[in-house]
């Protein structure tokens, strides 16, 4: 039930928060979508939701641009309540999935759309519509129907529509997973330099946790309806604080061990760890290990024995699956040619990093 | 994949069908049109006496005037009615949805005649509404325009022909995306501005279709008049069908359904365009 009475966030880190999801639950029907979940989001930075489907990425990018109402808790923008506006009401604009630009009018007005409705002083909206397409690199389209367009052509309208109202917050849902690799890798670069270029707040919704690195200052990894772990994208994939993160965001190897006395254990692997006592998971990234041949490894170094099962090579890496007396690894070398029966191996204990299960 | 022979075969039931039923009829309306009647006796005789007489009679362009007249009432009526119906069940209605569609399938179950009879039982001077209104105290007397007069007959047709309008409509908003209303609304509009500035243009070809099917089926109607219009709401139909019955005259006749049918297909070929101008553009 959303309170009668609230107020404004007062805490100082909250200060530079431009959005503030506090406490959101969402339910349709008997699912719960959202539990209890609360998040910030700074002013100017490019945040991502990053989750599975049906993590509740979307229904929370939903809940902010107004689409849907909350079960429970409030969203409260730049000190003033935002769950409670309709959304022709909020400063906030929406990129979307399927672009939905409007069928029965050209590019030129599908992007002055927003302008006209809100009444903007009409001597200025053909400059502004210009400037947005001009944004874009559109600008030659501005007489054509969106029918005409390709997706990548659309999805550029799509946010030139969005943009030319100055909203305080830009939502993405899933804008680039409908166009094809390469043109998706160029948006991508096109997205981020926008942002940088314009200093609006984006809100970015993916389930494709390269990209998702590739273009934020801060990922949200939600799960079920919860937030999994927020941190810088650097941070996230050296810290993943959980098996799920660590999974998710990067490929790496679970090893399950037994932490006694300042080691670690698991399978023939020992190694010394700062863990507590007791049965600990952790996170060990395939690139981390490396050829015993090729490297020097210091002192400190885990070594082992393992036999190639499998060599995928990928261009300026090889992907390989090591046994390792009945223990599976994934290993990642750079590219050295075909490689077969048993090899040492080596890492730093450093890198098997302990998360939660 | 099929031989051009069991083509060619296959085609000829169907092509035989349109000609013997369709073109053939046309074709014999249209001779007689240019003949007519002496001594109480259809002559084959070519001549334009027919064309001239709907021209220089004022008569038959009394009557056309009023069942345009009717016939456009009949079509604003049933959008004026219809349209909300549809855009509520689109847009408002979710779990009776199902159900509101059937309410409104149902009396094109019901014969037409039989619906013609119910209004004639509701609207007479003995019937259902003037009882009503008197026992209200609302009038004295009977109130005797309510039946055999144009009125009745509008009333009459706008019931029968309103879930025309409604069919063609509803399928279009069905079509309108949603995330358009939701990309509208983003963008600052609400709910009213959204429904003049996409809701409605979108619609446009489902608008026409409905507004066709009215215009056009009333236009060529002579049931409703005859069960209640009376002998003032007389319809072009209605003279059509006197003059290859009681008053004889089937040149005549043939000249005025030419006439409405060459009118009817222009009207369809305007609609078309406008239809194809607007569908999604």
């Amino acid at each position: 039930m959303n309170s009668a009475v609230s107020s404004p966030p007062v805490s100082s880190a909250a200060a530079a928060a431009l959005l503030e999801v506090r406490n959101i639950a969402k339910r349709f029907g008997t699912r719960e979508v959202l539990k209890d979940l609360s998040l910030q989001i700074a002013e100017g930075e490019f945040l991502t939701l990053l989750g599975e489907s049906g993590s509740g990425k979307t229904t929370l990018l939903r809940l902010i641009a107004g689409f849907e109402q909350p079960t429970s808790g409030e969203i409260w923008m730049n000190g003033a309540r935002l769950d409670t506006l309709p959304p022709y009401r909020r400063r906030v604009n929406t990129v979307f999935q399927h672009y939905a630009l409007f069928p029965h009018l050209s590019v030129a007005d599908n992007v002055g759309y927003g302008l006209r409705v809100t009444s903007a002083p009409a001597a200025e909206i053909p400059a502004r519509v210009d400037a947005a397409l001009r944004m874009v690199k559109m600008q030659e389209y501005a007489k054509a129907r969106p029918s005409r367009l390709s997706g990548g052509q659309q999805q550029r309208v799509a946010l030139a529509r969005a943009l030319v109202n100055r909203p305080q917050l830009l939502l993405l849902d899933e804008p680039l997973s409908a166009l094809d690799a390469n043109l998706r890798k160029q948006m991508q670069g096109e997205l981020k330099s926008l942002q940088r270029e314009v200093g609006i707040t984006f809100l970015f919704v993916t389930h494709d946790q390269e990209e998702a690195m590739a273009l934020s200052d801060r990922i949200a990894l939600l799960r079920d309806g919860a937030l999994e772990q927020v941190d810088s994208p650097r941070e996230i994939y050296a810290h993943p604080a959980s098996s799920y993160t660590a999974q998710f965001i990067g490929q790496t190897n679970l090893l399950r061990g037994e932490v006694h006395e300042g080691v670690a254990t698991s399978g023939v692997l020992r190694w010394p760890t700062a863990a507590a006592n007791g049965v600990k998971v952790f996170s060990l990234r395939p690139e981390c290990i490396q050829l015993a041949a090729e490297t020097a490894p210091g002192a400190k170094a885990v070594r082992f024995r393992a036999q190639i099962r499998q060599q995928i090579f990928s261009g300026s890496v090889e992907q390989l699956e090591v046994d390792c007396s009945g223990q599976v690894l994934r290993v990642r070398i750079p590219a050295r040619g075909v490689l077969t029966g048993e090899h040492e191996f080596v890492f730093h204990p450093g890198d098997a990093i302990p998360v939660r299960e | 994949m099929y031989s051009r022979a069991y083509k060619t075969i296959v085609s000829v039931p169907p092509l035989l069908w349109v000609g013997l039923f369709l073109l053939v009829p046309y074709g014999l309306m249209l001779a007689h049109s240019f003949w007519l009647v002496r001594d109480g006796v259809i002559v084959h005789e070519w001549n334009l006496q027919n064309y001239a007489t709907l021209l220089r009679n004022p008569v038959y362009a009394e009557v056309l005037l009023r069942t345009a007249r009717i016939a456009a009432s009949v079509t604003i009526l049933s959008l004026l009615l219809g349209y909300p119906l549809a855009y509520y069940m689109s847009f408002h209605a979710t779990v009776r949805k199902d159900l509101l569609y059937q309410l409104v399938i149902v009396p094109l179950w019901v014969s037409y005649l039989v619906r013609g009879y119910a209004w004639k039982t509701i609207l007479g001077s003995d019937g259902v509404l003037n009882g009503f209104l008197q026992y209200l105290h609302l009038t004295k007397e009977p109130v005797s325009f309510f039946l055999y007069s144009p009125f009745a007959v509008i009333l009459t047709l706008t019931h029968i022909y309103t879930p025309f309008v409604f069919l063609p409509l509803y399928a279009s908003l069905e079509h309108i995306p949603r995330d358009l209303i939701e990309a509208s609304h983003d963008l600052g509009a609400n709910p009213r501005a959204t429904f003049f500035r996409i809701i409605l243009p979108l619609s446009i070809p489902g608008l026409l279709a409905g507004a066709t099917f009215a215009f056009v089926l009333t236009l060529g109607d002579f049931l409703g008049p005859l069960l209640v219009g009376g002998p003032s709401s007389i319809m072009i139909a209605n003279m059509v069908q006197s003059l290859f019955g009681t008053a004889y005259d089937w040149p005549l006749g043939a000249a005025i359904a030419v006439c409405i049918l060459l009118f009817t297909i222009a009207l369809l070929f305007a609609t078309e365009r406008l239809e194809k101008r607007w569908a999604f553009r």
